[in-house]
């Protein structure tokens, strides 16, 4: 019988080894699954997993997708360290991206120096303001942060559809679902010819520096760990936990705020119905995937936007249905998941009636 | 001496286009907004789609790619295509327009024809039917299958092209009813069975003989079908959904023309156009009409059909006024395009409000 | 207004809510055992396109429906075994399950897209269904609503009277004093995660096989999520999930029907209807704190392990 054995210590060297042995194992149920539908394998998996990045074009497109979605989860990273179960990156996105683009269709013909840091401003103050409604919500009226920001969510979808069949829809547009073109001035600059990396990619790198040093470096970064671990411990430390848990949420509405205006004002361009395909969803996988650390978010995200770009790529070249992104993705998130028990526990193969000795462990939160 | 110019100008014409390298086989790409399904937008597309693969059989490969995002994947999905020799590519919604004519920019030699949108450049022609046009005729059907002169419309974004179906069949139905009513539900989305379904039921308690939709579910016909009523299908023939309730449907058909531009690229000849015909080509058509309909409909619809079709009749002939009762086009004279193109009024006979 | 409208809606409201109130059921269940399966989404998938694949070949809805429950059985169960057994973090399983299951469920139903079947018939209770109002709405629904109110009073009961409903709360506060009781800690966890597979595969198949019969991909449009949120809005008792689900039922067909009413208000506005009034009854209902805490099960979402 196979048993799972607590370790005194975490083991470090399965922390690294088990993203490993995760794709591994991905890879070759893949195999099997690509070869059983008639596939030929190894074509298959390359073109899922190598061919999106085999030129410099599709390395860019994919930091270009997964720049959003690293914004956000960076921030959410925060909220679930305080044991904030904030569910709306995706509203606090798109938000974002309509206080950006009601600055910006007022810079179409600009070339102010003003109209990109506005627009990025007003993006960031729309996500912070989201943010903070479940905030003070879950503070002042006593609500729970996940079932506000999930409606948040769907309140702030119809905020957007509203706002770009109304106000901020281009006067000479036909009357069509959009927002007018921004100005030049207003697009964030793009990082090299020929692509559409723009400046978000700068943000994402500075919010994950930032967060990186912010959780593991400041004396208000180990408060947050310990509010999550351990509330009444950090009462009794005598943490403000209203400033505490406002604090992540804002930053992390903030940060999902800058995606949607990153978005719209960079690889868009304008307004539109659709700015995020659930950006802000796949930032809670990617969070969770990457142990809530900055650094494995950044790997998590890569990965997660790989698979995504490779579905399309199946598609184009080998008729494969879409469907097969969400089973890869699936899989290999189920797969890590699984690997990662290996970190806290060992396997030990037992008789049945052998008694275990090991001392129990807490399984602490990684930091 | 003016026909030998005239023959003179043929011959070259010939020569230079013989001389220009015309293909062997072209690779055509589609990108489609949603999964294709069985009915609905997509599926019209992917309908055609097939036909081309019989039609040029070894000349020609086709790429689909559904459920693309109108955002920032869109470009992206649209350049690997471009970027996969693929000679010619179809983007079927509205809000691949400004993604596909930033492709184009980039890729020079690569066609693309993008539905419904008003944006071209020297590679990028647009492309749409008249479906307004099978609107008026299925309003004129619906005119005299109604009772209780109250018909149902479920829409699913208020945009020109939605509100000219809307008021195209209205104009249909009310020149057969003139006091006949068109109550519209909004359900905010392009495909959402629940919604729709929903949508449809409260239409139906609110006492409406017959639905219609322009959304792309076949949910609102299931609806008709089990309340006993009839309802009008829209993208493409929805009969399978429901038997009984099923009058006809205003459908795309884009087989003809999608060979036609085909054709074109293999014999070096395609140009940008913008192209927006009706029944007259047979873009748009109405499916087969249900055997509940009496002859003399029947043949009415196909006089007023005809006429339409030679350009005799145009659905928006005034008398039209909107809701407010306002005289918006005079006796006699016809909407031009532009106002059709972005439609933001209903005319008499629409309840509820645009914003 | 006339009585008939007022039948039509209730009548409307309780179908629905009734795939809301299966799945947030099935959710509480699970929650209260102190395990948080955010997979709902994926499972209902699944469900909802094995139910339909299942109709469709042998034409039979209680084939169909069971199916559909078996299938969201086994979907529980890999989460289960991934944030029960390997302790891993139950809201990323979860999460794992849910884009699984919209994949998988994608890629087998792809055949089936579009296609029709005939949908579950409604059973009228003889005598009742004629009762002016409540009549229709109560009495002349199909069977998996009224199989929806009996699971409610089961629920009710089982965890109000039964000893081991009072067992599954004792594991939710906190397993290992329930595990010192020498009650089956893994044994029960299990058994309410599969419960929970199991309705909302039946929440999935009533999609696919009663409201709108059909399959298309991606056709739960989010019902998991907001059951999810239902069960924290019901603040994990039974009762009051049924409120829920049916006051959400209720906002979000009113806005279809003040439309077909003719109501003069910008559609998407109106659409922010069934969320905003959840947020409001949601607030009102929040006000006492100390109740608040008394039914959250205090390990949920939590791992743990024998000898924890």
């Amino acid at each position: 019988m196979i048993k799972l054995e607590p370790r005194v210590q975490r083991s470090p060297a399965w922390s690294y080894f088990s993203p490993v042995l995760a794709i591994l194992l991905t890879l070759i149920t893949g195999y099997v699954v690509f070869a059983l539908l008639g596939h030929d394998p190894l074509n298959a998996l390359y073109t899922l997993l190598i061919a999106p990045v085999a030129d410099w074009y599709g390395v860019t497109e994919l930091l270009v997708m997964t720049i959003p979605i690293l914004l956000c989860a960076y921030g959410l990273a925060l909220c679930y360290r305080a044991s904030v179960w904030n569910i709306g990156a995706e509203g606090q996105l798109l938000i974002g991206g309509v206080c950006a683009s009601a600055v910006a269709v007022n810079f179409v013909d600009s070339s102010s120096a003003f109209a990109m840091p506005l627009t990025l401003l007003a993006g960031i103050a729309g996500g912070m303001l989201w943010a903070g409604l479940a905030a003070f919500m879950k503070l002042r009226l006593n609500t729970n942060e996940i079932l506000v920001t999930i409606m948040l969510n769907y309140i702030a979808v119809n905020v957007l559809l509203w706002a770009v069949h109304g106000p901020l829809k281009d006067p000479h547009g036909y009357n069509f679902p959009e927002s007018a073109l921004f100005g030049d001035s207003t697009l964030l600059p793009v990082l090299f010819d020929g692509t559409r990396l723009h400046l978000g990619l700068a943000f994402a790198l500075l919010a994950l520096c930032a967060t990186w040093v912010f959780i593991s470096k400041t004396f208000i970064g180990f408060q947050i760990q310990v509010l999550g671990l351990d509330a009444s411990a950090a009462k009794m430390a005598g943490y403000k936990r209203a400033l505490l848990i406002t604090g992540v949420l804002v930053i992390s509405g903030g940060l999902a705020g800058l995606a949607g205006a990153g978005e719209v004002a960079g690889p868009i361009g304008q307004l539109v119905p659709q700015i995020s395909p659930g950006y802000g969803y796949a930032a809670i996988i990617v969070a969770f995937l990457g142990r809530l650390h900055p650094v494995g978010i950044t790997f998590a995200g890569l990965l997660m936007g790989l698979i995504y770009m490779g579905g399309e790529l199946a598609q184009i070249n080998m008729g494969l249905p879409n469907a097969i992104t969400g089973i890869f993705q699936g899989l290999m998130l189920f797969y890590l998941l699984s690997c990662d028990v290996l970190i806290t526990y060992r396997l030990r193969f037992s008789l049945p009636f052998k008694q275990q000795k090991a001392q129990p462990i807490h399984i602490a939160q990684e930091s | 001496m003016k026909k030998l110019i005239t023959t003179l100008g043929v011959a070259l014409s010939l020569c230079i286009s013989a001389s220009a390298t015309a293909k062997d086989n072209v690779k055509v790409g589609f990108v489609y907004v949603s999964p294709i399904g069985e009915a609905g937008w997509t599926y019209t597309h992917d309908v055609s789609r097939q036909y081309l693969e019989d039609k040029f059989g070894d000349k020609i490969e086709t790429t689909f790619v559904e459920s693309v995002p109108e955002g920032a994947d869109a470009e992206r999905v649209i350049t690997q295509l471009a970027k996969s020799r693929h000679d010619l590519i179809f983007t079927t919604s509205f809000g691949y327009m400004n993604p596909t004519l930033k492709v184009a920019k980039r890729f020079p030699n690569v066609k693309f024809e993008h539905a419904t949108g008003y944006k071209r450049a020297k590679n990028v022609s647009t492309y749409f039917d008249r479906i307004y046009e099978g609107r008026y005729l299925t309003g004129v059907i619906a005119g005299h299958m109604s009772k209780t002169d109250s018909i149902g419309y479920i829409a699913a974004f208020p945009i020109p092209e939605v509100i000219r179906g809307i008021n195209a069949f209205t104009l249909g139905l009310r020149s057969v009813k003139p006091n006949a009513k068109v109550k519209v539900v909004w359900v905010n989305s392009w495909f959402d069975p629940g919604k729709e379904r929903e949508a449809a039921d409260s239409l139906i308690d609110q006492g409406v003989d017959i639905i219609t939709q322009h959304t792309d579910s076949p949910a609102p016909l299931q609806a008709a079908e089990a309340a006993g009523i009839y309802a009008i299908g829209y993208h493409s023939d929805m009969s399978g959904y429901g038997k009984k309730a099923h009058l006809t449907a205003a459908v795309h058909h884009w087989d003809e023309f999608y060979a036609d531009r085909v054709q074109q690229v293999l014999d070096d000849k395609w140009q940008s156009q913008d192209i927006w015909k009706g029944i007259g080509s047979g873009m748009t058509r109405l499916a087969p009409l249900s055997k509940d309909i009496p002859s003399d409909v029947v043949s009415e619809v196909n006089a007023i059909s005809e006429k339409i079709g030679k350009g005799e009749f145009h659905p928006f002939t005034g008398p039209i006024k909107n809701q407010q009762g306002e005289l918006v086009i005079e006796a006699g004279k016809t909407i031009d395009d532009k106002t059709l193109l972005g439609m933001d009024f209903y005319v008499e006979g629409v309840e509820g409000q645009l914003k | 207004m006339d009585l008939d409208v007022i039948t039509n809606i209730l009548y409307a409201t309780i179908r629905t809510g009734t795939p809301l109130l299966l799945v947030a059921l099935g959710e509480m269940v699970c929650e209260k055992s102190g395990t948080l399966n955010l997979g709902q989404e994926g499972m209902m998938l699944l469900g909802a396109v094995a139910g339909f694949i299942t109709m469709y070949q042998c034409d039979n809805l209680f084939i169909g429906f069971t199916v559909a429950a078996l299938v969201g059985v086994m979907a529980s169960l890999i989460f289960a075994f991934v944030a029960l057994n390997l302790n891993a973090s139950q809201v990323a399983a979860g999460l794992a399950l849910t884009i699984f299951g919209t994949g998988l469920s994608a890629f087998l139903g792809a055949d089936y897209e579009g296609k029709t079947i005939n949908a579950l018939p409604t059973l009228a209770i003889a005598g009742f269904e004629h009762i002016p109002v409540l009549g229709k709405a109560l009495f002349s629904q199909d069977a998996i609503v009224y199989l929806s109110w009996s699971l409610v009073l089961g629920a009710y009961l089982f965890f109000k009277y039964h000893r081991a409903g009072l067992a599954v709360r004792a594991i939710g506060e906190n397993p290992s004093v329930g595990n010192n009781l020498g009650l089956p800690v893994m044994r029960t966890r299990y058994l309410a995660v599969m419960f929970g597979g199991a309705l909302a595969g039946i929440a999935g198949a009533y999609l696919s096989l009663a409201y709108t019969p059909l399959w298309t991909q991606n056709m739960t449009a989010g019902r998991g999520w907001i059951a999810l949120a239902l069960v924290v809005f019901a603040s994990w008792r039974i009762e009051r999930v049924m409120l829920g689900a049916y006051l959400f039922g209720f906002a979000s067909i009113m806005h279809l029907v003040a439309q077909a009413f003719g109501l003069a208000v910008d559609s998407n506005l109106l659409a922010m209807l069934p969320y905003g009034a959840t947020l409001i009854v949601l607030i009102m209902l929040s006000k006492n704190k100390q109740k608040l805490k008394m039914y959250e099960p205090m390990w949920l979402g939590k791992p743990w392990h024998k000898g924890h």
